[in-house]
């Protein structure tokens, strides 16, 4: 098993507040890590951090790509990174309107990714467009509606079709069921849990819901204060806590 | 306060102004297809009247230039009128509909029909320079985009056209690739003039007025359209014969020519039409 | 096959006045392959606590557990969970699943996850569920709102989906008929015959002397 993902040291400041503060983890190809923790514990900041998106204070990330090369994530050139993200990498925004065009179809939304990298058959796009959106069970004569008229459930679920078109291997995920209610939830979870085993994806998943954990994550990483805490099998970190502060989040919500 | 003609400096801008332009200018003509930014002046006329394009002709016209003023294709609209009387008064240089006499021909909406020459300079009016904006409005994003060369939002637009019209239902303001290099909005001309872009002898130069954006397109450069492998791009018209001379080949403009609502074709081309018929 | 040396294990809930409390001490056993062990004692003494530990599922912090001769306490999370993939099932004694997943995909999921085909991996399953007594009619649904005898052996056929080289069942048998309990016992014989070694909980004394060749007293390793 070998690693994809290796962060070393992350820090990142808001003012004085120390959202990740000297933080460390790796991620292995075919695995799903969960970060949980309260709310402003620095697990979207640290997600943002390894995917690019924000620059940390200090530290290092190196991400291994697929032709078997080492990236500095931290000194690679801008254009590879948006390259990167486009291609090899996937983000699932809480908010699916943060991952959406409202005002382009669910066809279009979903084809996007095959035209940024040079897809220039429509006929082709449309067939593949067609499957992912019937991949994540939404009819496919919804191709051409906006998502606007989408429910939450359905939103979220193109917007994982959408990310997951050119196969990327790895995905970053921020509380990806987040406003739905439980049963659309649970199905969407079930979803990108065969997504991962079929096409061997990598994921960092961050959630405050423990049940979502539990279900998803093979280790699980608990953050406090920007700080990780505990960390380790998810079933382990879940049933036997060793930090106190994990014993009150597992002790103060319902069993999951 | 006196009205006499020496109170306008030529051109009516300062020769700050221009030279201002002339920069922006020229190096649009050496990044074609690139917005350059510029400080655009106030014009004794509204945005949306051309204020981009009559800056760029004031910074380019000379003396001995020869000025063509065209709207949709006509010489004689209350636009096209009002700017040439305008450039008249601030300049004193020749005017002239015949656009094969005309050195420099500011346009709004098309591409004369008679092919340009080398000493010729095509000054287009733009509203909205920036063809990405459609599906991604943020101006931080879009220059990234353009400075990255990350296009496929283009083809999202086309994309969709062809999923709600069955083709790319895209008319006006289709957009072009330059140079194979940077994606352009030729401004609102039908997509049937797209074709005379490329490869055009003439200099074409853009401005757009409220949004403070030059660009250019240099003489013999390639601009091709964007389609699809299974959906080319068509340089369409109106599949029929001007009534007026008879041309087959030409961008028709439908109108009304009575009080009984009977409608004919002919060129949306003034002077072409005339032309012709003579 | 494995092996338990010197584990002790205690708890500190840190949260709680004297929140810490040792429940196993010095507790030390091996199972071989073929051969089905029994756990026994009084409840509460820690049969399922100890089984926990070789599965991975509570932190062993003192002690060493040795599966196919490898220290698994000095595993890193991830070896630890690709070693369970591989070699190690578990049968605990409640079901737990996600919810809204057909009862044939969970049973199918260990399977794919070591990249059986969809169609042989279906097949499996299929016959441990007929084989189980569950209705064909409920292998599409969700076994969340199945009675407490569907749900155990639907639970029983995912940990005897494959072969694994070790098998940890915690009473597994707790709430089955006679007919039902009489085939998981020839299941875990069977595994046996292939050469599984199988830690067991069983309550039920026929049970024990049926399919176990040992039983270890965890109320020796008790730490009280
Ligand atoms: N852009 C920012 N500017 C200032 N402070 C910020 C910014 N982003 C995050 N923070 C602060 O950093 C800390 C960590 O925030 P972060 O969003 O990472 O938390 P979180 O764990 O994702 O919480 P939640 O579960 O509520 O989403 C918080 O105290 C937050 O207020
Ligand atoms: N996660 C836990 N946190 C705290 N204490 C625990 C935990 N799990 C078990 N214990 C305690 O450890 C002791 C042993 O429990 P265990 O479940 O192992 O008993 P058992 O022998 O399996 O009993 P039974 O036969 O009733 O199932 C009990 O006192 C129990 O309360
Ligand atoms: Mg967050
Ligand atoms: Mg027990
Ligand atoms: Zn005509």
């Amino acid at each position: 098993m070998e690693q994809i993902l290796k962060a070393k040291a992350i820090n990142k400041k808001f003012g004085d507040v120390y959202a990740c503060n000297n933080l460390s983890i790796e991620l292995y190809t075919g695995e799903v890590v969960g970060i949980v923790g309260e709310s402003g514990s620095g697990k979207s900041t640290l997600l943002n951090c390894l995917s690019g998106s924000l620059v940390p204070d200090g530290g290092n990330i190196t991400y291994l790509d697929r032709d078997n090369n080492w990236l500095d994530l931290l000194s690679l050139p801008e254009p590879r990174k948006r390259n990167l993200l486009r291609t090899e990498w996937a983000f699932v925004h809480q908010n699916p309107r943060d991952g959406l065009r409202m005002a382009v179809s669910a066809g279009g939304n979903i084809g996007e990714r095959l035209m940024a990298i040079g897809y220039r058959n429509y006929s082709q796009i449309r067939a593949e467009a067609t499957e992912w959106i019937e991949k994540v069970e939404i009819d496919a004569i919804r191709l051409d509606d906006k998502p606007s008229i989408f429910s939450g459930g359905m939103q979220q679920r193109l917007q994982i079709a959408k990310n997951l078109i050119t196969k990327p291997r790895l995905i970053f995920m921020d509380e990806p069921t987040g406003g739905l209610d439980v049963s659309v939830q649970a199905r969407l979870l079930d979803l990108i849990r065969s997504l991962v085993r079929e096409l061997g994806l990598s994921v960092i998943i961050v959630t405050h819901d423990l049940a979502v954990a539990r279900f998803m994550a093979n280790r699980l990483i608990v953050m406090k204060n920007g700080k990780i805490v505990e960390t380790g099998l998810t079933d382990q970190v879940l049933d036997d806590p060793q930090h106190s502060y994990t014993q009150l989040l597992v002790s103060s919500i319902l069993k999951v | 306060m006196s009205n006499s003609e020496e109170d306008f400096n030529f051109a009516y801008l300062d020769e700050q102004t221009k030279r201002m332009i002339r920069r922006a200018l020229i190096k649009a003509i050496c990044i074609p297809g690139y917005q350059v930014p510029f400080a655009s002046r106030e014009m004794p006329m509204p945005y949306g009247w051309g204020t981009g394009g009559v800056q760029v002709t004031a910074a380019c016209l000379q003396e001995t230039d020869v000025l063509k003023v065209i709207d949709q294709g006509s010489d004689d609209t209350t636009n096209a009128v009002s700017i040439r009387k305008f450039f008249e008064r601030v300049t004193g240089v020749k005017t002239t509909e015949n656009t094969g006499k005309a050195s420099v021909i500011q346009t709004r909406h098309r591409i004369p029909e008679q092919v340009l020459s080398e000493d010729q300079i095509l000054v287009y009016q733009v509203p909205i320079p920036e063809p990405l904006r459609f599906l991604e409005p943020r101006e931080t994003e879009t220059r990234v985009m353009h400075a990255l060369e990350e296009y496929g939002l283009m083809h999202v637009k086309l994309y969709e056209d062809i999923s709600i019209n069955g083709e790319i239902s895209t008319a006006y303001a289709y957009p072009v690739k330059v140079n194979d290099r940077y994606i352009m909005d030729p401004s609102p001309t039908p997509k049937f003039d797209n074709p005379k872009m490329n490869f055009c002898s003439a200099i074409q130069l853009f401005g757009a007025g409220r949004e403070q954006r030059i660009y250019a397109v240099p003489p013999y450069t390639k601009v091709i359209s964007l389609d699809f492998e299974d959906y080319p791009f068509e340089a369409s018209r109106a599949e029929k014969t001007c009534e007026i001379c008879g041309a087959t080949n030409t961008y028709l403009d439908e109108v009304v020519i009575d009080d009984k609502g009977t409608r004919m074709f002919s060129c949306s081309d003034s002077d072409y039409c005339n032309s012709q018929k003579s | 096959m494995l092996e338990v040396k010197n584990v002790a294990k205690s708890f500190n809930l840190k949260n709680l006045d004297k929140g810490k409390f040792s429940v196993i001490r010095d507790a030390c056993f091996n199972v071989n392959s073929g051969e089905c062990v029994a756990l026994i004692g009084n409840s509460g003494c820690g049969k399922s606590t100890l089984m926990r530990m070789i599965y991975g599922n509570y932190v062993c912090a003192e002690g060493e557990i040795y599966i196919d001769k490898e220290n698994i306490l000095d595993l890193k999370a991830i070896e630890m969970s690709i070693l369970r993939k591989q070699k190690m099932g578990y049968v605990s004694q409640f079901l737990r699943v996600l919810p809204r997943v057909s009862t044939i995909d969970l049973v199918m999921e260990p399977l794919l996850d070591q990249f059986e085909s969809r169609a042989r991996a279906k097949d499996i399953a299929e016959t441990l569920l007929s084989r189980l007594n569950l209705s064909s009619q409920l292998w599409h649904l969700s076994p969340l709102t199945f009675s407490g005898g569907e749900q155990q052996r639907v639970n029983i056929a995912i940990g005897f989906s494959k072969d694994y080289k070790l098998l940890l069942l915690d009473e597994p048998t707790a709430s089955l008929d006679r007919e039902n309990k009489k085939i998981v016992m020839d299941m875990i014989s069977e595994k046996k015959e292939k050469g599984s070694a199988i830690l067991g909980i069983f309550h039920d004394k026929e049970v024990r002397d049926k399919v176990c060749d040992r039983e270890i007293d965890v109320s020796n390793f008790s730490a009280s």
